[in-house]
């Protein structure tokens, strides 16, 4: 009785404590939040803090971060400046076309081989599983300049093809452990009855296995999902520079680059691209958290 | 679907030409059309001017449904084929593809990276080690090692010590929930949009302006002067460090909160009985308790921190000696066009990790799963 009464004691100061580091934690993330919504003028001249003297709100800079027409402003000295804004709209969609395959194509195939790993007898089966968890950990850095070399002879460089294939590739090994991890522990009785009513692997596997799988799908979808949007280096030594294809990480290191002191416009920027993880963040906490974890040890 | 086969058994019982000609045919036939249709949907993607909407669902229905058709033509094929041959497919239709990919992809590189590791800039004369003598004796490389070091220790250092620390406390809090989910947010965040938080974050004005960077604002109201936090060495590394403690603690939090939830109440009772108090009980019980998972965070932070690109190239770009490996790996493939000095970095890298894969190869046996 009386260590309960000590620790609720004491819970109470731990949580001033953690609440000192949630505000620390936080602080960044809420300035970015708070500044996009302000007025190019302020951002520059103020804080972003001092807006909880005087709260003055906009959405001119996400207007202007996804139009992407032609700004036309005058500045301190009175002379005209004519700039073209950044159109993420194209970004944000280039980023779903590469994402959305990119996480479909190595679930598919790693759920095929996860399958086949757990429930078909051939030879080299623990061989090859053996080596699917060397690869768990081996740094993408090493594939980069062969595959690129490859794209480059196969004329795929700058097409979501090579992107797609290019993170399935660098997705696989994770996919596969996780998804064989799950899949084994099936029970081999439920696969037997639908053998004897004479089923092949291959339509248990879609009928039987995929739908009792979905758990370990979607948790490794969610991390593969984080994985492949949040992703600078496949997409820039692949997809290269063209913005008809780059997706919204690259558009961002460029506003870094071509805009780096405009706040109102890069902090907006920024916003677009981390508002599609952040639902997903808020929506499916308990999935992402899973699908993090799950994803820890990748390469 | 087994009506199918079926009728296909009986039909295979009279081999007459015909028959065996018409399966033939179709055998062709059906998978050319299929690889038709794909390519003429790549040649569309490639080239097409069409809206980014149209060119999106057109690309993610191809991409998607494509692999999914690849698989059922495959199956279909080998289904055709008869039990025999059905039987030794099989295991292929399966492995096939995933093991196809991963030694494109991971395995062949691996040696073909070590291999181009040994020639000069284009790849075609060999330099024997001369890269390796540049990668381990060029004054950049010796900042980038030197950065990769403190990177490795302090950034996951201090990771896994704060999420260890903030899982205790939320443990004991009335906030555990709520607190845990701010922790773990950054997370959702790519290393690009962290690097716009803290460059403003970090933001500099020179002195006597308003300060709009939070950290200057902090100083100056002290009455200090200003800091350009990016510019200033060797202090910037820890700078940029500080932004991968922001998001990987949150993970090492939630790991660590998972494997206290596992440590049995009546140990730390006891202790606490025995007159221990909360911080004997944490260091002596709750620690080694948990050391199991403390050296799996580590692990995995520490591979993080090793390949970690992003965070200097969006932030400083290498500038004022903050290069790591993997940035000056990219900056020899694609600045300096140097392809045998990228992938002896790359190797360099391949073989830090090797201890951790031995380490998962020795677990993985243990367990015993075939």
């Amino acid at each position: 009785m009386a260590s309960k009464e000590e620790k609720e004691k004491k819970t109470f100061s731990v949580t001033i404590i953690l609440l000192v580091i949630c505000l620390i934690w936080s602080l960044p993330t809420i300035g970015l939040l708070v500044t996009s919504f302000r007025d190019r003028d302020v951002v520059s001249l103020t804080g972003w803090w001092t807006v909880f003297k005087e709260p003055q709100f906009t959405i001119d800079n996400y207007k202007q971060v996804l139009a992407g027409k032609d700004y036309t402003y005058v500045d301190s000295e009175g002379t005209r400046i004519t700039a073209r804004t950044e159109n993420l709209v194209r970004a944000f969609l280039n980023s779903v076309t590469v994402t959305v395959p990119a996480v479909v194509i190595p679930i598919l195939i790693a759920a095929f081989a996860a399958y086949g790993f757990a429930w078909v007898q051939f030879p080299g089966r623990k061989v090859f599983f053996t080596i699917v968890v060397a690869l768990l950990v081996v740094p993408l850095q090493i594939a980069l300049i062969p595959i690129l070399r490859d794209y480059l002879r196969l004329q795929l460089t700058g097409t979501f093809l090579a992107i797609w294939l290019a993170h399935t590739g660098f997705g696989l090994p994770l996919a596969i452990y996780l998804l064989f991890n799950y899949i084994s522990t099936i029970p081999r009785s439920i696969l037997e009855s639908a053998f004897i009513d004479g089923y092949t692997h291959f339509w248990i596997f879609i009928y039987l296995i995929l739908p009792l799988s979905v758990p370990a799908l979607a948790a490794f979808a969610i991390f593969q999902f984080v994985w492949v949007w949040n992703d600078l280096l496949v997409a820039m030594v692949f997809l290269g520079t063209r913005q008809e294809v780059s997706v919204l990480t690259q558009r961002l290191l460029n506003m870094i680059g071509t805009r780096g002191q405009d706040w109102h416009l890069l902090t907006a920027g920024a916003f677009v691209s981390m508002v599609l993880p952040l639902v997903i963040f808020f929506g499916l906490q308990r999935f992402f958290v899973r699908g993090l974890l799950a994803g820890s040890i990748k390469g | 679907m087994e009506d199918f086969e079926r009728s296909e058994r009986v039909k295979g019982f009279v081999p007459g030409l015909w028959t065996t000609l018409w399966r033939i045919v179709i055998a062709v036939v059906v998978p050319a059309i299929a690889f038709a249709v794909l390519y003429v949907g790549f040649r569309f993607l490639r080239d097409s001017n069409a809206p980014a909407a149209v060119i999106a669902i057109v690309a993610i229905l191809w991409g998607v449904g494509g692999v999914g058709l690849l698989f059922f033509l495959f199956n279909w094929l080998i289904t055709r084929l008869g039990p025999s041959w059905r039987q030794r497919l099989q295991a292929f239709l399966f492995v096939g593809p995933a093991l196809v990919i991963l030694g494109w992809y991971l395995v062949i590189p691996t040696a073909r990276s070590l291999w181009l590791s040994f020639f000069g800039p284009a790849s075609d004369n060999f330099v024997g080690l001369a890269n390796y003598l540049y990668v381990f004796s060029d004054r950049v490389m010796q900042v980038a090692f030197r950065n990769n070091l403190l990177w490795l220790v302090i950034g996951t250092g201090m990771s896994v010590l704060l999420g260890l620390i903030v899982a205790l406390l939320a443990e004991r809090s009335h906030l555990e929930k709520f607190s845990k989910a701010l922790i773990f947010l950054p997370m959702a965040i790519s290393f690009v949009g962290a690097g716009v938080i803290w460059k403003y974050v970090y933001a500099y004005k020179p002195p006597g302006q308003p300060q709009i960077g939070i950290l200057n604002a902090v100083v100056t109201a002290f009455g200090g002067d200003p800091v350009g936090w990016l510019t200033v060495r060797p202090w910037n590394t820890l700078f940029l460090i500080t932004i991968l403690i922001w998001m990987q603690t949150g993970f090492a939090m939630i790991v660590c909160a998972a494997a206290l939830r596992g440590v049995p109440t009546e140990l730390k009772e006891a202790a606490r009985i025995d007159g221990a108090g909360e911080f004997r009980v944490i260091l002596s019980i709750v620690i080694p308790y948990i050391r199991g998972t403390l050296v799996t965070v580590s692990t995995t932070i520490l591979i993080i921190t090793l390949k970690i690109w992003d965070i200097v190239f969006s932030m400083t770009n290498g500038l004022y000696g903050t290069e790591v490996l993997a940035s000056q790996q990219y900056k020899q493939m694609f600045k300096f066009l140097h392809y045998g000095r990228g992938s002896a970095i790359a190797i360099v890298l391949l073989i830090a990790v090797i201890p951790v894969m031995w380490y998962n190869l020795r677990q993985f046996m243990q367990r015993e799963v075939f």
